[in-house]
C-alpha cells in the first residue's frame, strides 16, 4: 500500500486518505459562456500524467493539494492550499 | 522398505518424535521436521500424485515448493503441497487429482489418448457450436479442478498483522545472510524472511563432499545471533510486493503486513528441468532436490542414479550422492567442454563414468510406470544435435537434473524491476531497480560461493545506505567466469513425452504446434498453450518456454521478453486474506430505550434506526398504523439523533451559508430556522435540512443522516478555497436529538420546562434555547411530519435523561415512541421529500418542485450557475403527489413502479404508502410535464396490471398547515 504525505501529519498510509478530484479553476460564473461553464463542470481530463490533485486526511481533516504523476504512479509534493509553488 | 539414511550433520527432523500418519489410505510413519512428500519418500514411496491433464504418474521434483503434482487434501486442508508442508500427527491424505484413487486412477487412460488432446485443445473446444460449448463444459469441470471443496469446513479467523523495519531481507541463503549483516552493521534493523523451515538456504545442502559451506553457514549464524539488529522468520513466505515496500509476509497462521524502509531480494534461482522424452517420471528430479532430501530429511533419494549435468552444481551433486551411498551409474554432461573445476577430477576419482557432450535422449519407465529403470544417451553436439544411432542404455531408478536455474524474480517484477538477459549466466538479471530495492545471489546472477558473500554485502550496504545509514557499498562483485545455465537443455523426441511444463503436462511439440498456429508471441503463446499458467505459476517452466520459443522465432532470448507474475506468487490460504467481517455501526445515545421499547432496527446509513417498535400480537402494519395514529391524535417521541448536526460561527457565518445552500439565510432573524437546500455544481440535489440563527455569528444546522460526514468534509473543503472567517464543526456525535410530536406535544413539554411554550412565545418554525429536564437544550419548531412538535437537541450524555423525562411527563397522555417507518409515513402525507429517496443523481429543485427555495438572484451559491442554466431550459419532469382511489383493492403499490402511457414509461414513483388517514394509497412519483397539472389521469403498472391514479396538490394532509401551528391543543 502506498503511503502518502500530509503536510501536517508526515507520510501516512494511503487508507487514511480521501480522493476529491483533480483541482479547477472555476470559470467566473457572471461572465462565463453556457459551454464553458459546462466544460467546468462536467468535463474531465482522464489522460495519465502529472495532475494536481484535491486529498484529505481524514484522521485529522486535512485537506491539501498533491501533485501527481498517475502515469508513474508517484506522488511529487504535497502542500496546504495556497502554499504550494504557485500559491493559487 | 526404508530409505532413511543414518544421522547426517544438520538434518531438520527429530528421529526422537516418530509420526504416523496415513496416505491414500495406508499406513505410514516419519519424523517432527519431516514434510508429507520427504516422509513418504523415507517410506519408500515414489508415486505421490497425478498429473493434471493425462493424469500422468508423479513424484518428488523440487522440494522447494514448486512441486504441484504432489498436491494431497487433509480433511478441509485442500492442495496443500507434499513438498514443503510439515508432517502432522494423525494427517489422513490423499492426492487430489484421481478418480479412484492414486493406484488406480481412472483417468490414466487420458495419456493414451493425449494425440487426441492437442495443445489449446480446451481453448478450441469452447470455439465448438453452442451445443458442444455445453456438452464440453460439464466434461471439463468434472475433470479439471483440484481437490474437493467442504462446504461445512469452519470459518477460520487469522488475525492480520503489522510490523516495520529498515531493511527487510528476503532469503536466507549466503546473499541474503551477508545482506542482513551488512545492513545490520551500518546500524539498520533488519529483517529475514525465508520460506523455508531451516536457515541456510543453499549453504545447508549443497556442500560438495566437503564441509566448507556448512562452516561458513555456522559463521554467519554466530554473526547474526550476537546482532540484536536481525530477526530472523523460517516458514515465512514474502508473496507479493507492493508500493512502497510493502510486503505481506505469509506464514502458517497469518499474514504480517510489513513496512520496510529498503528490500533486499535474495530469493535464489529455480532449478529448471532438463527437456527429455519422459522427464516426468517418478524418480527423475532436480539434482537441488535430491541433496534437498539427503541433507535436510536423511532421505536416500534413489539407489542408482544418473546424473545430467550442466554446471558445477552437478559434479557438487554427484560428490553428495556417493558420499551418502547413492551409486552414480555416470554423469551426463550436456556441454561439449565439460566441466574447468576440481570438480570434473573429484568425481572421476570417484570412479563415475563421466560423459562429456552426451545428453539423455529419453527415460524408460517401469513396467507399471511408478518410476524410472533406465536413461538411453546419446552423444550431442555444440549445436544441439543428438545422434541417435550411438544409445547406451544406463539402468537406473534416478535421474537428478542439474542443467541450469530461472531467477526466483517475481518480487523483483511487482516492484518494477527492468530485467535484461545476461548471455555470461543465460539468465535474466536486474538492470535497472527501483528505488531502495536491491537484489543479491542468484537472483542478481551471481553463483559462486564467495562472490555470493560480496553480493549480499553489497546489497545489504546499498539497503542501509538507502534509509541513511553507512557509507554505501564498499564491495565489488566478479562476474561468473562459466554460466551455470544451460541456454538450450531440450531434446527433441518423435514420440513426444518430453515436458516443458510438469503442471499443465504441456510438451516441447505443444510449443511448435502453437507457433504454428499463429502465436508465436510470449503473452499469446502462454495463454494458448497455458504455459506457467498453474500452480507453479511457471517457477520451472517459463523460462523454458522463452528458450523454445526464442529459437523458434529466431530471436534473441531478450526480445522474446518475460511475463509478470503478479502477487500473490505463491498461493496463499483464503482464510488469511479474508477480513474481519467487521461492519462499524453507529448507535444513538438512545439505543438501550429502543431495545427496552421492543425497537425493530434497520439501517439508516451506517446508523441503526428503530424502523418500528413492535409488541406481541401486533403486526408490523399494525405497529406503524398505531405509531402514526399517536402523532395524529395524541403525542409520541421518535429519536433524530442521527441528523447531521453542523455548527458555524464566525463574522461570515451568514455568508457561508448563502454561498452553500440555495437559500437565503442573511436576513433570517435570530431565534428563527429555515428550510435549507444544497445541490453540487451541476445543480443536482444531494442534501437538505434545517439553518438555526441563534446568534448575529451563530447558526446551528443539520443535515440528512446519510450525509452528514461528506456535507461537512466538502464544507470544509469550499472555505479552504473561500477562506471566510468562520469555524464550522461537526456535533453530529455530540449532541442527541428528539422529535416530540404530536398535537398533545406542548402539554408534554410545559410540564418539562421553564421556558414559554405558548404558541406567541414560541412560534412555528423558530428556535428557542432553554432547558428541558433540568438539561440545557435547542429547541425547534419544525414541520416534517405535520403536527405541532419540538425537536429538542441536548448534550448526548443526557439523552438517556431526557428521554426518560419526557415519557414520564407523557404518560398520561399515553405517549409512545414511534420510529422511521411512522416518521415517512407521516411526512409523505404531509408531501415532504427525502433526499434521496425522491431525488436521483439528475434531480434538480425544479424537478423536485422546490423552486421556491432557490434564490437565483443570490451573489453566488454552489450551483447557481448550472441551476440559472437549467431554469432558461424546459424540464422534463418534475416530482408530484399522486392519489390512487379509496375503491383500488389491489396489490400494493410500490417505489418505481412505473407510470406508462400507451407504449411509453411517462414517470415513476419515489414514495407511496396507504394513507390510514385519508384511507387510500398516497405517493410522489415524476412525471413528464404535459402530464403534470393537478387533476390528470395516469396509469400506474403493478405487478402487470394498470391502475389509475390522479395527480393531486400536496400537502396531501392537513393542506393550509394549520395543525403545526396549534394554537389551544386538543
Amino acid at each position: 500500500m502506498k503511503l502518502m504525505n500530509c503536510p501536517i501529519n508526515g507520510p501516512r498510509p494511503l487508507q487514511e486518505f480521501f480522493y476529491w478530484g483533480e483541482c479547477r479553476d472555476m470559470p467566473n460564473p457572471d461572465t462565463c459562456t453556457d459551454g464553458e461553464w459546462v466544460d467546468y463542470v462536467f468535463h474531465r481530463n482522464g489522460a495519465p500524467g502529472v495532475k494536481k490533485e484535491w486529498w484529505y486526511h481524514m484522521a485529522s481533516g486535512v485537506w491539501f493539494i498533491a501533485v501527481r504523476d498517475t502515469q508513474a504512479d508517484e506522488v511529487k509534493e504535497t502542500y496546504l492550499y495556497g502554499a504550494g509553488p504557485h500559491h493559487e | 522398505m526404508s530409505k532413511r539414511l543414518p544421522q547426517v550433520s544438520g538434518e531438520w527432523i527429530d528421529r526422537s518424535q516418530p509420526i504416523a500418519f496415513r496416505f491414500e489410505g495406508r499406513d505410514y510413519s516419519g519424523f517432527v521436521g519431516d514434510t508429507i512428500s520427504s516422509a513418504l519418500m523415507a517410506c519408500g514411496v515414489k508415486v505421490m500424485g497425478r498429473s493434471f491433464k493425462y493424469h500422468r504418474t508423479r513424484g518428488v521434483l523440487s522440494m522447494a515448493n514448486h512441486d504441484v503434482n504432489v498436491m494431497v487434501q487433509d480433511g478441509a486442508r485442500l492442495n496443500m503441497r507434499g513438498d514443503v508442508t510439515p508432517l502432522e500427527a494423525g494427517m489422513d491424505l490423499r492426492a487430489v487429482n484421481t478418480f479412484g484413487g492414486l493406484a488406480k486412477d481412472k483417468a490414466r487412460i487420458l495419456d493414451y489418448l493425449s494425440a487426441f488432446l492437442p495443445v489449446g485443445f480446451y481453448y478450441k473446444a469452447f470455439h465448438s457450436p453452442k451445443f458442444l460449448v455445453h456438452a464440453w463444459e460439464k466434461l471439463f469441470r468434472a475433470l479439471t479442478g483440484l481437490g474437493r471443496v467442504d462446504f461445512n469446513a469452519p470459518r477460520i479467523k487469522t488475525p492480520k498483522q503489522y510490523d516495520f523495519t529498515d531493511v527487510l531481507v528476503i532469503g536466507s541463503g549466503p546473499s541474503g545472510l551477508s545482506a542482513a549483516i551488512s545492513a545490520a552493521n551500518a546500524g539498520a534493523k533488519v529483517v529475514v524472511v525465508d520460506e523455508q523451515a531451516g536457515v541456510g538456504g543453499w549453504l545447508g545442502y549443497n556442500r560438495g563432499g566437503q564441509h566448507d559451506s556448512s562452516a561458513i553457514l555456522q559463521g554467519l549464524l554466530k554473526t547474526i545471533a550476537a546482532q540484536p539488529n536481525i530477526d530472523v522468520r523460517l516458514s515465512t513466505i514474502a508473496s507479493g510486493y507492493y508500493a512502497d515496500h510493502w510486503v505481506p509476509l505469509v506464514d502458517a497462521k497469518r499474514m504480517t503486513k510489513m513496512r520496510a524502509r529498503a528490500v533486499v531480494v535474495a530469493s535464489g534461482a529455480y532449478d529448471q528441468p532438463a527437456v527429455f522424452r519422459n522427464n516426468d517420471l517418478p524418480g527423475i528430479m532436480m539434482a537441488s532436490a535430491a541433496q534437498r532430501l539427503i541433507y535436510r530429511y536423511a532421505v536416500q533419494p534413489a539407489s542408482e542414479v544418473v546424473v545430467l549435468a550442466a554446471n558445477t552444481e552437478g559434479y557438487r551433486t554427484a560428490v553428495n550422492l556417493h558420499n551418502h551411498g547413492v551409486k552414480v551409474v555416470a554423469l551426463v554432461d550436456l556441454r561439449p567442454e565439460g566441466e574447468s573445476t576440481p570438480y570434473a577430477g573429484a568425481v572421476a576419482a570417484l570412479g563415475i563414468d563421466i560423459l562429456v557432450g552426451h545428453c539423455i535422449y529419453e527415460a524408460t519407465p517401469t513396467s507399471n510406470n511408478d518410476g524410472v529403470r533406465a536413461a538411453v544417451i546419446c552423444p550431442r553436439n555444440a549445436e544441439g544435435v543428438v545422434d541417435t544411432t550411438v544409445q547406451s542404455v544406463l539402468a537406473c531408478d534416478g535421474i537428478f537434473m542439474s542443467v541450469g536455474w530461472a531467477p526466483a524474480a517475481p518480487l523483483l517484477y511487482q516492484a518494477g524491476t527492468r530485467m535484461r538477459y545476461a548471455t555470461h549466466v543465460h539468465q535474466f538479471v536486474p538492470d535497472v531497480l527501483p528505488a531502495g530495492v536491491f537484489a543479491a545471489g542468484r537472483v542478481n546472477g551471481v553463483y559462486d560461493l564467495t562472490q555470493k558473500l560480496k553480493d549480499g554485502e553489497r546489497a545489504g550496504q546499498a539497503a542501509a545506505a538507502h534509509v541513511g545509514l553507512g557509507s554505501g557499498p564498499s564491495v565489488s562483485v566478479a562476474p561468473e567466469a562459466v554460466s551455470p545455465s544451460h541456454p538450450y537443455p531440450f531434446v527433441d523426441h518423435p514420440n513426444g513425452k518430453n515436458f516443458v511444463d510438469f503442471d499443465e503436462d504441456l510438451q516441447l511439440k505443444d510449443f511448435y504446434n502453437a507457433a504454428q498456429e499463429g502465436f508465436d508471441n510470449i503473452e499469446l503463446m502462454k495463454r494458448f498453450t497455458t504455459v506457467g499458467m498453474g500452480p507453479s505459476q511457471g517457477k520451472h517452466s517459463n523460462m523454458n518456454a522463452i528458450r523454445v520459443l526464442a529459437k523458434i522465432t529466431q530471436k534473441p532470448i531478450q526480445e522474446v521478453g518475460t511475463t509478470t507474475a503478479r502477487p500473490f506468487f505463491h498461493p496463499v490460504p483464503l482464510s488469511h486474506l479474508a477480513g474481519r467481517s467487521f461492519y462499524p455501526e453507529r448507535l444513538t445515545p438512545l439505543q438501550s430505550r429502543h431495545e427496552s421499547a421492543g425497537a425493530v432496527f434497520m439501517q439508516a446509513g451506517a446508523w441503526l434506526r428503530p424502523e418500528y417498535y413492535g409488541a406481541a400480537g401486533v403486526t408490523r402494519e399494525g405497529a406503524i398504523a398505531a405509531e402514526v395514529q399517536a402523532v395524529r391524535t395524541g403525542v409520541a417521541l421518535i429519536d433524530v439523533g442521527t441528523l447531521g448536526k453542523m455548527e458555524v460561527f464566525g463574522p461570515d457565518a451568514g455568508e457561508f451559508l448563502e454561498r452553500i445552500y440555495v437559500g437565503r439565510y442573511s436576513n433570517m432573524k435570530v431565534g428563527a430556522t429555515r428550510y435549507a437546500v444544497m445541490v453540487d455544481e451541476a445543480g443536482v440535489v444531494i442534501d437538505d435540512g434545517v439553518v438555526a440563527k441563534l446568534g448575529d455569528n451563530h447558526f446551528y444546522f443539520t443535515t440528512t443522516t446519510t450525509g452528514s460526514a461528506t456535507v461537512y468534509r466538502e464544507m470544509t473543503r469550499l472555505n479552504t478555497q473561500w477562506g471566510l472567517n468562520v469555524g464550522i464543526v461537526n456535533v453530529t456525535g455530540s449532541f442527541a436529538g428528539m422529535n416530540l410530536a404530536g398535537p398533545l406535544s406542548r402539554k408534554v413539554l410545559a410540564a418539562l420546562t421553564s421556558m414559554d411554550v405558548s404558541e406567541a412565545g414560541f412560534p412555528y418554525l423558530a428556535v428557542r434555547e432553554g432547558d428541558v429536564a433540568g438539561v440545557p437544550a435547542r429547541l425547534m419548531r419544525v414541520g416534517f411530519i405535520g403536527e405541532l412538535g419540538y425537536e429538542i437537541h441536548i448534550p448526548a450524555t443526557y439523552a438517556a435523561h431526557v428521554w426518560d423525562e419526557i415519557m414520564k411527563a407523557g404518560a398520561g397522555f399515553n405517549i409512545r415512541p414511534f420510529g422511521v417507518e411512522a416518521q415517512r409515513l407521516l411526512r409523505l402525507e404531509k408531501g415532504h421529500i427525502i433526499v434521496s429517496q425522491d431525488t436521483d443523481g439528475l434531480t434538480s429543485p425544479f424537478d423536485a418542485a422546490m423552486s421556491w427555495a432557490v434564490k437565483l438572484d443570490k451573489p453566488f451559491f454552489v450551483g447557481q450557475r448550472s441551476l440559472k442554466i437549467l431554469n432558461e431550459k424546459a424540464r422534463k419532469q418534475v416530482l408530484v403527489g399522486f392519489a390512487v382511489p379509496g375503491s383500488y383493492r389491489g396489490p400494493a403499490l410500490k417505489e418505481s413502479h412505473l407510470v406508462i402511457d400507451g407504449q411509453r414509461i411517462i414517470g415513476r414513483i419515489t414514495s407511496v404508502a396507504f394513507s390510514e388517514s385519508l384511507g387510500h394509497f398516497i405517493g410522489l412519483m415524476f412525471i413528464e410535464m404535459a402530464q403534470s397539472a393537478v387533476g390528470s389521469h395516469c396509469k400506474i403498472r403493478v405487478d402487470g396490471k394498470l391502475v389509475e391514479a390522479t395527480v393531486v396538490k400536496t400537502p396531501f394532509y392537513d393542506p393550509e398547515g394549520a395543525r403545526q401551528k396549534l394554537e389551544e391543543s386538543a
